[in-house]
């Protein structure tokens, strides 16, 4: 009996492993059939959102709403980076690609044409210091020269005689991108000795206790622990912002490859509602992109 | 015989020894494919960085420039390998002297203590999740080091200090089983010539015991060198060949956690890291190899 059992057992697993593979692209008719087929009002299918751990936050929680109000339909989140989001979505195994930057800055140009970008949120990056440097405000040319490595010593920008350590992101990452683009108007190199950690958290922990550290973070992660550097004179806020006058700012991007069935529709309008807008956006410190005065397109130029 | 007796039942027994037969060979055959397509995966996605893009194996091997969005990119990875190779060995000489003196205690100088009470103690070091190991180095280590050396506290030796803590427990129990089955006549031979406990377990025990206790020092710091998340919270991750054991540097598996997610499928910065990815799955092979090898000798 048992041994029968075990072999039924083995077989399933075998099967369902075996049938992982087309899982994804099965899940994509269904949804895209029952697009076509509804007549009511109710909403069915399943949808799959991947990439970006810094836009995941508010994907999870606007999911978790939207399958309570709609039980029929189920949303899968995952984060794993915006290059998984966006080669996901390109590649047709994701419904949405989530990410920090836009798609023509990772993928072909052929490619990031075949995706439609949907702008949930803002999110602003503000430059943090460890809280006994005595530095309130940092010039752009100031933090080229820090992050280049030919400011060395905090002295050297108005401060007390300390080392700086930098606490950076690697290379590849999207908020290292953001941060170089818009506040230092340059890439930056690797430095010897520079400390590299991935998520937020870790920088955070790292700034606050490393002696002269300097670092980049989401306003969402902002908090006494570390302390907060004026931008030529501009304080980060929502506002300032929202307003155009501070710069250090990225869209958070949802793509879909071609139009989104009905289903991946109702859910991105239903992210992009005062519903969720006012609500989990601001409450997981993303700024609403509806509260956005200005514009900014793929080159950095702005708009009012 | 069974062709004549057309309607002959079968024996329950002959079905339960084709069932298993059946059932055994199934799993082996899934798990010779799944290992056999691992390896094609990695070593396909690795290789296309040297025949795809072009990269020569000189500049992967060689290079000490980690510049993966430079003018031009450049992708030297000898930084890794060697911030790999530092930690694990590091990680070793630490663990290894600890992990066999707690062994030898064990077995040969309080057994019912040992046994008793730091045996399920060092069993416990192996089921701690390694994010736990990451933060507390973090968290302890790292300002640790920070007040008392120059520098700030992340780099190879804060690695490899929670490396040698997660190793401990295969070191000790591999450690422990290899002195466990020594025949007593050695021992006792060595005491009726008149030795001491400790000529007896410095001449005789330790030298018979070598290849096994070795076995455990590699498979510990196979472990080391494959560990990812734990280096990677402790070791600072920037892309260049330390000067000093106190400065931050990578290890293979650290660029490879940090830059995976966020570059796309196919690009040469992926491939690269693909090729990362190869070179640590050789470096497990040949760990593998050198412990089968040191098994052959322990058995002559």
């Amino acid at each position: 009996m048992k041994k029968s059992l075990m072999l039924v057992l083995t077989l399933i697993l075998t099967f369902t492993l075996a049938a992982c593979g087309q899982n994804n692209t099965a899940k994509n008719n269904t949804s895209g059939s029952n697009g076509g087929n509804s007549t009511g009002s109710e909403l069915s299918g399943s949808i799959l959102a991947v990439g970006s751990s810094a836009l995941q936050p508010l994907v999870d929680q606007a999911s978790q709403k939207f399958m309570d109000l709609n039980p029929k339909v189920s949303i899968q989140v995952q984060g794993g980076g915006s290059g998984t989001g966006l080669t996901q979505v390109s590649g047709g195994q994701a419904d949405i690609g989530n990410s920090d930057v836009f798609a023509e800055e990772k993928l072909e140009a052929a490619e990031a044409g075949e995706l439609v970008d949907h702008q949930v949120a803002v999110v602003a990056m503000a430059t943090v210091i460890n809280p006994d440097v005595n530095v309130d405000n940092l010039t752009k040319d100031q933090l080229v020269q820090i992050f280049t490595g030919k400011v060395t010593n905090w002295s050297e920008v108005g401060g007390n005689d300390q080392a700086i350590q930098i606490i950076n992101r690697p290379s590849s990452s999207g908020t290292r991108a953001t941060f170089e683009k818009y506040a230092l108007g340059t890439k930056t190199e690797d430095l010897k000795g520079a400390i590299q950690e991935d998520s937020s958290g870790t920088v955070k922990k790292l700034v606050s206790e490393t002696p002269g550290a300097i670092g980049y973070l989401a306003l969402s992660y902002l908090d006494d622990s570390v302390k907060e550097v004026k931008y030529e004179g501009v304080e980060a806020t929502v506002d300032n912002v929202a307003n155009g006058t501070y710069p250090v700012w990225a869209y958070e991007h949802m793509y879909t490859k071609g139009e989104a069935s009905e289903v991946v529709k109702a859910f991105l309008d239903f992210i992009a509602s005062d519903e969720v807008q006012n609500a989990d956006v601001v409450e997981l410190g993303y700024i609403p992109a509806s509260q956005m005065q200005v514009k900014r397109d793929v080159d950095g130029n702005i708009t009012k | 015989m069974a062709q004549s007796g057309g309607k002959k039942k079968v024996q329950p027994h002959i079905i339960e020894e084709w069932t298993g037969k059946i059932y055994t060979s199934l799993c082996i055959t899934f798990l010779i494919v799944t290992i056999f397509s691992m390896v094609f995966f990695v070593a396909s996605k690795g290789l296309s960085s040297f025949f795809v893009n072009g990269i020569s194996f000189g500049e992967i091997f060689g290079g000490t420039q980690w510049k993966p969005d430079g003018e031009p990119a450049l992708f030297g990875a000898l930084p890794f390998i060697i911030g790999s190779f530092s930690t694990s060995i590091l990680a070793a000489l630490i663990a290894a002297p600890l992990g066999i003196c707690a062994a030898l205690f064990m077995v040969e100088i309080m057994p019912k203590y040992g046994k008793k009470y730091l045996q399920p103690v060092i069993e416990l070091l192996a089921g701690i999740p390694s994010v736990v190991y990451g933060f507390v180095g973090l968290s302890v280590i790292v300002p640790f080091y920070r007040d008392i050396f120059p520098g700030q506290g992340l780099g190879i030796v804060a690695g490899a200090t929670v490396l040698s803590i997660m190793i401990l427990p295969t070191i000790t129990s591999i450690a422990t089983d290899a002195l466990s089955a020594l025949p007593p006549g050695l021992k006792e031979g060595s005491y009726a010539l008149g030795a001491t406990r400790w000529q007896t377990l410095y001449r005789t025990v330790l030298p018979t015991t070598m290849p096994a206790l070795m076995t455990g020092v590699v498979l510990g710091m196979a472990r080391a060198f494959g560990e990812a998340l734990a280096v990677q919270m402790v070791i600072g991750n920037a892309p260049h060949i330390p000067t000093s054991l106190f400065e931050s540097t990578s290890t293979l598996t650290s660029v490879i956690t940090l830059s995976m997610g966020n570059t796309v499928m196919g690009s040469i910065q992926n491939n690269v890291l693909w090729t990362l990815a190869l070179i640590l799955m050789a470096m497990t092979f040949i760990f593998v190899f050198t412990v089968r090898w040191l098994e052959r000798r322990a058995k002559r």
